[in-house]
């Protein structure tokens, strides 16, 4: 699905050879996209896929983050939690230097946070999974100490520029939008092709193999908690520009929904496989299928059952087709 | 002993234990034939010895008896009839129990609980451990172990824990013991208690069916011998007549001749290229030798010598406390698996599944990872670069089936191949070899002792470790035998295998 086609003793044999099984998740998409162009009038439309892109900003950049995660073997728990200590603070730098400084230093924060998570997980060894978890309640918890629990909000003159990331940009999506899709390319990007991606797939897939391969695993690690943290910083930058506020609460079990996008998407939960389109697929399914059950005035409350049903499917899937071959 | 015989099969409450014979058995992975067409009956109450090299297909033999492989052709009777074994459960049920090397105890219960695991007496899911407890004392007294029954298993020195495991299947009424390397993992005292715990086994009519490499041991207790090679029967025989150098001329054929080539003789004046000073780590003590330029060096030694440490711990990967190591007169950085590296040493290490390979990735990823910076520019790898570089290498050592599936997918020879391949993209100085052939065919190891010895005729200094003791002594110019940590003797390639083994073993 990725990298380095190399047929060597078979020069013949088709290099893109298609695996259904590696594009299932594709044809899911289109087909409920297909569905619902047919059922509604209002789904092919400009206006609904800004709408629907601008929707998936959020879960978008944390979920490219997961992959990253994922793939190089641990969990980012902490993500959304960081998300809400970024966006507090960058507010909190908007209201003293202004909005541009407000962004920048609210990035800076995440990326920080994001280093010390991971030197946390790494230095501790305790597994991902709790660490980050413990990690996260921390982060709220901070959170709660410097707003004192309180929302906090852009002086009502810097708004209209706070607001930035709603605004329309590129083909009428929103900055926000336009931001994630950068953010998953590049990420993208970064797995397929870098030495630094590569380094993620051996990590994840056989820790001790990257080591004795003279890969500084731990520092892998904590580069990889390091963009996390980046990620999580730029959605809460979008979130708190949409809300023109922000709080300690803020998208608390959204980095769940990220977690669920990947898996959707056939990355493995194992570690060392996956890819990021199928992040990117994942995401787009699971806010397709929310934006359906409105267009379609469908009882929402279903949505949870229909999202988890998926989950599980995906899950399945991954532990049919990806089961370890006998030596 | 009500519990007991509600619960056993009716075949199998007979007292006799049944003549199992096993015809045509076969067994694939992927492209290596592990077993093929093997037939072979062992009667009641014998005690009966598989032997053949690593790889002869003994374990699997025994694997396939107890349900935890399923074979792909053959059947297996009891008393003349076919019975299914598809599961554990399958053999259990027919009284057929595995014992095998690695333990299958739940390491938080008891010793009683693992033994009667699943199977506890009890009234309306009310456990009656006393019940189970009198049963316990009963199974103590026919075996004659020591165990205590509250004792926690994990907590168990291991040749205890092998005790549990035999008890666990006398509770469950075995009247066949298949045992894969029982005496491997155990010291002189527990090994010769286990030994006549076999033979009292076998006097009451249990059937014990057993693979070890120990042939004196083995000859000593067996009523008859099965040799396998590269996955055939060769033959079944009485073991009165058999000497331990009559079976390993059984075991090996005569392909070891043209197995492992001439290895040219190490050029006069040949440098000093990797030198061991007083290195030191928990797990060796001492350990100083030097390899020339072209000079293959063996490390002998029993499983647990500290062997695979001494390279662990010479490549950085294991923490050192003492020593140091050099190579072309340059001291390496201890800990730093990273200097090891730019110093010119490779690792090819023991398990390729653990330490070896990313299972998950195609082989040419796998074949780049170490080399990644050599190729990339900008943090990008130059893709085009590394097709190149990576489908040569993979020409040059015959790796069949380079493609984009997981490494995985390839069979056991090609991965090692690819193993090989990826530290022979920067040719090293030092070339670490562990089990350089573990789990590969004949083909393939062939050509990975070609590869050893061509490399060491170009001027590499190679380090082999191996179990195989033909091996290491057919490949290596000098041999270093290790015990308990240490290099305890040293040969030339001359030795026989006796002096080898000898000195491997403490007398």
């Amino acid at each position: 699905m990725t990298t380095a086609s190399v047929a060597v003793s078979k020069p013949a044999e088709k290099k893109f050879k298609i695996n259904i099984k590696d594009f299932g998740i594709l044809f899911g998409l289109i087909a409920i996209m297909l569905f619902l162009t047919l059922n509604t009038g209002t789904f092919l439309t400009g206006r609904n896929f800004i709408n629907l892109f601008d929707q998936a900003a959020i879960v978008g950049l944390l979920a490219a983050a997961a992959t990253l995660c994922i793939i190089s073997g641990v969990f980012d728990l902490s993500s959304t939690a960081t998300l809400a200590v970024s966006a507090i603070a960058g507010v909190m730098i908007t209201q003293h230097f202004g909005v541009a400084a407000g962004f920048i230093g609210a990035l800076l924060i995440g990326a920080a946070l994001g280093t010390v998570t991971g030197l946390t997980v790494v230095g501790t060894k305790v597994n991902s999974f709790i660490g980050t978890l413990a990690v996260s309640i921390i982060y709220r918890g901070l959170a709660i100490v410097i707003t004192g629990g309180a929302i906090v909000a852009p002086f009502p003159e810097q708004l209209f520029a706070f607001q930035t990331w709603t605004w329309p940009s590129l083909f009428g999506l929103t900055a926000g939008s336009v931001l994630m899709l950068a953010m998953t390319a590049v990420l993208g990007i970064v797995l397929w092709r870098t030495t630094f991606g590569r380094r993620i797939y051996a990590v994840g897939g056989n820790l001790e193999a990257a080591r004795l391969s003279g890969i500084r695993t731990g520092t892998i690690h904590v580069a990889v908690y390091a963009i996390s943290g980046l990620c999580s910083a730029m959605a809460g930058m979008i979130l708190a520009s949409r809300a023109g506020s922000a709080q300690p609460a803020m998208a608390i079990g959204v980095e769940l929904t990220a977690i669920a996008a990947v898996v959707i998407g056939g990355t493995s939960i194992l570690g060392g496989q996956g890819a990021m389109w199928r992040a990117f697929a994942g995401v787009m399914i699971l806010t397709v299928i929310s934006n359906g059950f409105n267009l379609l005035h469908w009882d929402t409350t279903y949505q949870q059952v229909v999202t988890g049903v998926l989950i599980l499917v995906a899950v399945a899937a991954d532990g049919l087709f990806f089961r370890k071959a006998p030596r | 002993m009500a519990t007991q015989q509600l619960e056993t099969p009716e075949h199998v409450r007979a007292d006799r234990a049944p003549e199992i014979t096993v015809s045509g058995i076969g067994k694939r992975y992927g492209s290596s034939t592990v077993l093929h067409d093997v037939t072979l009956s062992v009667a009641p109450g014998e005690i009966h010895g598989i032997m053949g090299e690593n790889g002869a297909g003994k374990s699997t033999l025994l694997k396939i008896l107890g349900g935890a492989i399923v074979a792909d052709a053959g059947t297996v009777s009891l008393n003349g009839r076919p019975v299914r074994i598809t599961a554990p459960r399958d053999s259990i049920s027919h009284g057929i129990s595995l014992i095998s090397q690695e333990l299958a105890l739940i390491p938080g219960l008891s010793v009683l609980e693992n033994v009667f695991l699943g199977r506890w007496s009890n009234t309306a899911s009310l456990l009656r451990s006393r019940k189970d407890a009198a049963h316990f004392a009963r199974l103590l007294d026919e075996t004659g172990f020591d165990l205590d029954p509250r004792a926690i298993v994990g907590t168990l020195p291991i040749g205890q824990a092998q005790q549990v495991e035999i008890l666990k299947a006398l509770a469950r009424g075995a009247k066949v013991l298949c045992m894969d390397e029982p005496t491997a993992v155990l010291n002189e005292a527990d090994k010769a208690q286990l030994l006549q715990v076999i033979r009292n086994l076998a006097r009451t009519g249990t059937t014990v069916i057993l693979v070890s490499h120990y042939l004196e041991e083995v000859l000593g207790l067996v009523d008859r011998v099965t040799v396998l090679r590269d996955g055939r029967h060769i033959v079944t025989e009485d073991a009165t007549g058999h000497t331990p150098e009559s079976l390993v001329g059984l075991m090996v054929g005569r392909e070891i001749d043209f197995l492992i080539p001439e290895i040219p003789p190490v050029p006069a004046g040949a440098k000093t290229v990797f030198e061991a000073v007083g290195l030191t780590s928990t797990k060796v003590k001492d350990i100083s030798f030097t390899v020339r330029a072209g000079e293959i060096l063996g490390l002998a030694g029993l499983v647990g010598s500290g062997r695979s440490e001494t390279l662990l711990a010479a490549f950085g990967a294991d923490r050192v406390t003492a020593g140091y190591v050099e190579i072309n007169g340059r001291r390496t950085r201890p800990n730093s698996i990273r200097d090891a590296i730019a110093a010119g040493i490779a690792l090819v290490p023991e398990s390729r599944k653990e330490q070896g390979l990313v299972m998950s990735r195609p082989a040419p990823e796998n074949i780049a990872l170490a080399t990644l910076s050599d190729r990339s520019l900008f943090g990008f790898v130059r893709i085009g670069r590394e097709k190149a570089v990576v489908s040569s290498i993979s020409q040059s050592v015959d790796i069949r089936g380079v493609r984009q599936g997981p490494i995985a997918d390839l069979s056991g020879g090609n991965q090692q191949k690819a193993l090989f391949a990826k530290w022979l993209l920067s040719p090293p100085a030092v070339l670490m070899v562990d089990e350089p052939t573990r789990g590969v065919d004949i083909a393939a190891k062939a050509l990975i002792h070609g590869l050893i010895v061509e490399l060491a005729a170009k001027g590499t200094a190679v380090i082999v470790v191996s179990s195989e003791l033909e091996e290491v002594i057919g490949l290596s110019h000098r041999i270093h035998v290790m015990r308990q940590g240490r290099i305890v003797a040293e040969f030339d390639r001359n030795a026989s295998r006796d002096e080898v083994m000898t000195s491997a073993f403490l007398k």
